[in-house]
C-alpha cells in the first residue's frame, strides 16, 4: 500500500505526466501532489507523484556512509 | 536508477554490520511500522545477518491489516444494498466480522478492483447510472490521494467510505504497551515523504525514543539501525532521517495542506486494537456530501475484528512473530487466511509465509 517506486518523468499536460518507471515501462500520474518538472524524478505512490526525488541526496547518503564506514 | 543498487551492495551491507556488532552492547528492540520494511527485512534476512542481541519487532504497519472488522462490513452492507464498491485488491479478502467482500461478490455484490483512486472515478464517470462507493484505506502516504480526487470534485454518484489511518498515534500505543520494552523506532519513509519529521518529535521529547526514519533498501534498514544504535551509545534520543533522498524535515507541504482543507483528524479504531485517539480522519463539513457513510446512512451491528484463534492483535503490535500463532500455516495460509495479516501482502503472516518462514529466528 505505502509502495513507491522512482520514476523519470518524460511528459508534463496539466496535471499529468508520462513518467518512466525503468525499463521503458510508461505511465501516466497525476502531479497534483508535487512541483516537478520533465527530467526529474519523482516518487509514484498508486498513480499519483508523491515526492520530487533528491538525486544529490542519493548520492550524497552513499558518500556519507562510506565516509562513516570507512573512518570510524 | 543505478543509485538502486547500490543500496542492496553487499559490501557495504556487510560494512554497516560489522559496525552494528562493535556498537550494540547489550540487548536493544528496535520496531518498525511499515509493512515493506517487514517485507526489505525479511526478505533480504536482514534479522540473520544482524547480531543476536538486536531484535527487529514489526509493529502495525500494514494498513490493510489493521482495517477493522466494522469497515469492512460497512462495505458489504453497501455492496448487498446495491452499491457498487470499488477499493484495492488486497482489501476484498480481508475478513469482516462474518464474510469479505469477496463472499459478498460471490452472494452478487458488485464489487470492483482498481490500482488508482483516479480509476474509482473514471469507472464512476463512465457509468453514470450507477452509485460506486470507493473504500479509501491507507496511511498517510495515500491519504492525500483521495483528497486530491475529492478536490477534484468527483462525479455525483462517487462517494467514499473512508478508512484512512495515522501512523504516529500507533506508535505512541506501543510506547504505552509496558511489556513491549522498545528501543527505538524506524519509522517509515513513505509516510514521512507526506508528513515531514516534525510528527515524530513527540517520541524523543516525551519517550526519550530514539526515531530514526528510514527507506526501503537493505542497507537503508540496516544503515537506520546503525544510526539508532549510534544515538543510544551516544545518550541521545532524537528524530534523525536515514531517507533523505525522499524526505525532508516539513515533508510535502502541499500534500499536507490538501489532506488539511478536506480532511479533520478524529479517534480511530483498529482492528484487534482498540480505538487510538486522533489516529483517523473524518470528513470537513464542506466535503460531507462525499461522505458515503452520511448518504446511504450505513449501520452495522457489532462487529468482531479476529477469528476464534487468529493471533493478528499480537502480530501487530510484535509482541509475537507469525510462527508463534498455532495456526500459521496449519490452518492459516495465503491460500485460505484466517487473519488479516495473512491476507495482506504487506501482512507480517503473509511475507513470512512467502518466504516460508517456519522457525522463529528473532
Ligand atoms: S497466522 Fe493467520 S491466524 Fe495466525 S495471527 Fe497470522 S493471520 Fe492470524
Amino acid at each position: 500500500m505505502c509502495l513507491a517506486i522512482p520514476a523519470e518523468v518524460l511528459e508534463i499536460k496539466g496535471n499529468t505526466a508520462k513518467v518512466d518507471c525503468g525499463k521503458g515501462v510508461l505511465i501516466d500520474v497525476n502531479i497534483m501532489l508535487v512541483d516537478t518538472q520533465v527530467g526529474e524524478y519523482v516518487l509514484v505512490h498508486a498513480g499519483y507523484a508523491l515526492h520530487v526525488i533528491d538525486r544529490k541526496a542519493a548520492e550524497e547518503t552513499l558518500q556519507m556512509w562510506e565516509e562513516i564506514l570507512n573512518n570510524e | 536508477m543505478t543509485e538502486k543498487l547500490k543500496f542492496r551492495d553487499p559490501k557495504i551491507a556487510k560494512k554497516i554490520i560489522a559496525r552494528t556488532k562493535s556498537l550494540a552492547s547489550g540487548y536493544h528492540k528496535f520496531c518498525h511500522v511499515c509493512g515493506t520494511h517487514e517485507w526489505t527485512i525479511t526478505h533480504y534476512g536482514l534479522r540473520t545477518l544482524l547480531p543476536e542481541n538486536i531484535d527487529v519487532i514489526a509493529g502495525p504497519g500494514c494498513p490493510v491489516c489493521i482495517l477493522p472488522a466494522a469497515e469492512i462490513d460497512e462495505a458489504i452492507w453497501l455492496a448487498l444494498n446495491g452499491v457498487t464498491i470499488v477499493t484495492f485488491g488486497d482489501v476484498i479478502r480481508v475478513p469482516g466480522s462474518e464474510s469479505s467482500l469477496q463472499e459478498a461478490k460471490a452472494s452478487g455484490g458488485d464489487i470492483r478492483i482498481v490500482y488508482s483512486e483516479r480509476d474509482a472515478v473514471k469507472i464512476a464517470r463512465r457509468e453514470p447510472s450507477k452509485d460506486f462507493v470507493f473504500l479509501a484505506i491507507g496511511f498517510e502516504t495515500t491519504v492525500p490521494t483521495t483528497a486530491v480526487e475529492i478536490l477534484n470534485k468527483p462525479p455525483k454518484n462517487l462517494t467514499f467510505l473512508v478508512s484512512h489511518r495515522l501512523i504516529p498515534p500507533a506508535m505512541e500505543l506501543l510506547l504505552g504497551i509496558g511489556d513491549l520494552n522498545i528501543d527505538g523506532f524506524i519509522a517509515p519513509g513513505h509516510v514521512s515523504t507526506i508528513i515531514g519529521m516534525q510528527p515524530y518529535e513527540i517520541f524523543p521529547k516525551a519517550y526519550y525514543m530514539p526515531t530514526v526514519i528510514a527507506g526501503f533498501e537493505p542497507l537503508d534498514v540496516l544503515f537506520a539501525i546503525y544510526m539508532l544504535l549510534k544515538q543510544i551509545k551516544n545518550g541521545e534520543a532524537k528524530v534523525e532521517n536515514e531517507y533523505t533522498r525522499s524526505v525532508t524535515r516539513l515533508g510535502n507541504i502541499r500534500a499536507q495542506k490538501i489532506v488539511e482543507k478536506v480532511f479533520k483528524v478524529v479517534d480511530g479504531h483498529w482492528r484487534g486494537l482498540g480505538r487510538l485517539p486522533l489516529s483517523a480522519l473524518a470528513f470537513r463539513e464542506a466535503f460531507e456530501k462525499y461522505d458515503a457513510r452520511r448518504k446511504y446512512n450505513v449501520k452495522i451491528k457489532s462487529s468482531r475484528d479476529l477469528l476464534p484463534g487468529c493471533q493478528c492483535h499480537l502480530i501487530m503490535i510484535g509482541k509475537i512473530v507469525p510462527t508463534e500463532c498455532p495456526l500459521y500455516m496449519k490452518i492459516c495460509t495465503p491460500q485460505a487466511p484466517k487473519g488479516a495479516c495473512m491476507v495482506s501482502n504487506e501482512g507480517t503472516c503473509r511475507i513470512w509465509a512467502k518466504h516460508n518462514f517456519v522457525v522463529k529466528i528473532t
